[in-house]
């Protein structure tokens, strides 16, 4: 039996990180992550969970002290936000690349300059490349789940990769939603206790991070490559095993009224719920309109995404994040190449908003949806269009 | 491998080799002559974090590697983080019975630009958080795995790629960092310097750093021929020298306590350190003088804190 109690995203996070039963959590603090360690911290401090709570010097030390500990065998948990993440950039690749299962939340959030706190997905998209299992959570339930779900399917002997759970600074991890709580005894059906086989360990010792010269560096990324493609499959299993569980199911790219709709947003993040209202409003006055959420941004789900669009006239692609003279928002001119070598594929209009903790509204989301289906059927010079910009600009031209 | 020792003296060295033969280290270096050392004191019991730097690179070139002990190399200047995050996952798997409780040392391990320029904020964090290592810097004075770049650990005069000596310059123009008053400012149980041209004072240090409850740091100098400039037959000469001459005095501060391992009654002249290292080459004499001059002035203040606070 399951607990439905109200919890901001930041204590969902923090939840999932008891039930699961860490070893080490190593945090430094920042805005709006903050509540996660602070809340973790006082759990350790009160004896609800038996693990080592390193207050670390920095982000990038953070991340390392993950690593370590990851290195000997232990469940390490980190958490961060923007600058945060950006700091501990390096650490990323080597995490992945080395093969530690570790887990991290990241509330999102924009990057300097000017300095911001707020929702923005920027801090994301700068680490995309490294090599880590990414989500990006809609609400304070998925938070706690895809936490939860993090450690299973990140320590999976068939995967064996970090993990990134996205949840939007303040608009998740500052609101108070209602979230089901399993028992313990649930999890650890779901959670079996960590077995890393390379450990660092006296009675058989192992050398971890040996430099690659050029006759072999080539080879040990071309593994880790496949290997990452690989795990999809077992991050499947995983959400599977999740919902015969918990009750909840999830995929990789979940659907919302998406049944013979001619007009998909694509959205990642808790916006989606906003963006939802209006596909309601749509779909009650007949037109066709759906929302595709896209769930899982690492590995990529190709396969699902193509299948999901592959009947579709129009899809509206909405990036909160900019990437500076780029061919398109980032997840925009990543969907255009992804359906390039599609028969038949649906014209793909881009649009940008929601930077900084920008609020994006339910009138935001009509507009979005008529001038995209506009610039879909007439075509446009611009790249992208901006939403809920003061001021003149409006679309931006390459 | 059998536990067996050969007897030097009072000392008892384990004959067993922890890091193989076999190396990219290059002839005459002074720092695999301490790794050798420092190993075969630490035994097999260990975990090692390095930093990315000669002694990684010339020990770990996949597929092979020279360590018969767990050793992990991730990043440059994070070891004191990792090492961290290795003992809080040890402790935390032993407290939660998860592995059985047994003493392991945990040991970070990084050049002189890891530890005292690059490394310096993880080291202080963890130094200061008191994990349960025990720290080591191989000083060579210089970025010598980039190729003699200077770093805070250059000493005042030498000449590097990056404070090369010129018609207006003389080289590195600062004094070096003393980064074992920054470790003993932490208040830890432990710090001292050494150098594999006293063996024995090394290995006792690394014993007695991996024994102690917290952290510990040990600040190694290690003759570099490539870098200093002087033939590689004279690694372990140019080391006593350069305690002799009080350019790098041995010492050791065990909780707050100073204590002086060699003390000359009279320290030798700084010009027979400096004159057989091309990095000197250089140095016009009234250099050599001012050098001789802080060196006295150095020693002086290490002096006086031994006797303030003598062991």
């Amino acid at each position: 039996m399951s607990r439905r109690v109200a919890l901001e995203g930041s204590h969902a996070v923090a939840e999932a990180v008891r039930m699961a039963n860490v070893d080490v959590i190593a945090s430094y603090p920042i805005t709006p992550q903050t509540h996660i360690p602070e809340r973790l911290a006082e759990m350790v401090a009160n004896g609800e969970l038996d693990a080592e709570y390193i207050p670390v010097e920095s982000e990038h030390s953070a991340m390392s002290a993950c690593v370590g500990a990851a290195a000997v065998g232990a469940r390490a948990f980190n958490t961060t936000s923007g600058q945060g993440l950006e700091l501990m950039h390096e650490v990323l690749y080597v995490a992945s690349s080395m093969r530690y299962p570790t887990v991290m939340a990241i509330c999102n959030r924009g990057l300097s300059a000017p300095l911001s706190v707020w929702a923005d997905h920027s801090d994301a998209m700068a680490v995309r490349d490294t090599g880590w299992i990414q989500v990006f959570c809609q609400n304070n339930q998925e938070v706690f789940d895809m936490t939860l779900w993090a450690f299973r399917v990140g320590e999976d002997p068939r995967v064996l990769f970090p993990v990134m759970v996205y949840l939007d600074g303040f608009t998740l991890s500052h609101v108070i939603e209602p979230v089901n709580l399993p028992q313990q005894e649930e999890v650890d059906r779901f959670l079996p206790k960590l077995q890393y086989r390379f450990a660092l360990n006296p009675d058989n010792p192992m050398t971890h991070g040996a430099f690659g010269p050029p006759d072999i560096y080539t080879e040990a990324k071309i593994a880790q490559e496949v290997a990452f493609r690989k795990s999809k499959e077992v991050l499947l299993q995983g959400w599977k095993e999740f919902g015969d569980i918990f009750g909840r199911y999830y995929y990789p790219v979940e659907l919302y009224k998406a049944e013979n709709a001619k007009t998909l947003l694509v959205l990642q993040g808790s916006l989606s719920e906003t963006a939802k209202l209006v596909v309601d409003k749509r779909r009650e006055s007949g037109e066709p309109v759906g929302l595709i959420y896209l769930r899982l941004w690492r590995p990529f789900p190709l396969h699902e995404f193509r299948q999901a669009v592959k009947d579709v006239d129009t899809l509206i692609i909405f990036d909160r994040c900019i990437s500076f003279g780029g061919p398109g928002g980032p997840v925009c001119s990543e969907i255009r190449s992804a359906l390039y070598d599609m028969e038949r594929r649906p014209k793909v209009v881009g649009f940008v908003g929601g930077l900084g903790g920008r609020d994006v509204s339910v009138g935001d989301f009509e507009h979005v949806i008529d001038r995209g289906r506009e610039v879909a059927k007439k075509g446009s010079e611009e790249i992208f269009e901006t939403v809920g910009v003061r001021g003149e600009v409006v679309g931006i031209r390459g | 491998m059998a536990q067996e020792f050969i007897k030097f003296g009072k000392n008892l060295v384990d004959t067993r080799e922890f890091l193989a033969p076999g190396h990219n280290f290059c002839l005459g270096c002074g720092e695999v002559l301490a790794m050798r050392l420092v190993c075969k004191t630490l035994g097999e019991k260990v975990i090692i974090a390095m930093a990315t730097g000669c002694d990684e690179v010339s020990s770990t070139p996949l597929p092979v590697t020279s360590w018969r002990v767990p050793w992990v190399h991730t990043l440059f200047e994070n070891v004191g983080a990792e090492i961290s995050g290795i003992e809080a996952g040890m402790k935390a798997l032993m407290r939660k019975g998860r592995i059985p409780q047994r003493d392991i040392k945990f040991v970070g391990m990084a050049g002189d630009g890891g530890t005292m320029d690059i490394g310096l904020q993880a080291l202080s964090g963890a130094i200061e958080r008191g994990h349960n290592f025990l720290y080591l810097c191989w000083d060579n004075e210089a970025y010598m795995n980039t190729g003699i770049q200077r770093s805070s650990g250059t000493p005042y005069g030498a000449s590097t790629t990056t404070a090369p000596a010129g018609k207006i310059s003389v080289g590195q123009r600062t004094w070096k960092k003393n980064m074992v008053e920054i470790a003993a400012a932490h208040n830890i149980p432990y710090a001292a310097t050494a150098c594999p041209s006293y063996p024995f004072d090394l290995m006792n240090k690394v014993k007695k750093g991996a024994e102690i409850e917290g952290p510990a740091y040990i600040h190694i100098l290690c003759p570099c021929p490539v870098g200093w400039r002087f033939p590689s037959n004279l690694t372990i000469e140019i080391g006593r020298l350069a305690v002799e001459t009080g350019i790098f005095p041995l010492y050791e501060v065990e909780n707050g306590r100073y204590k002086l391992n060699i003390d000359r009654p009279k320290l030798k002249p700084v010009e027979e350190y400096i004159k057989p290292q091309g990095r000197y080459r250089h140095l016009p004499q009234e250099e050599l003088q001012k050098i001789q001059e802080r060196v006295n002035e150095e020693y002086a203040k290490l002096k006086a804190k031994v006797a303030a606070f003598a062991a």
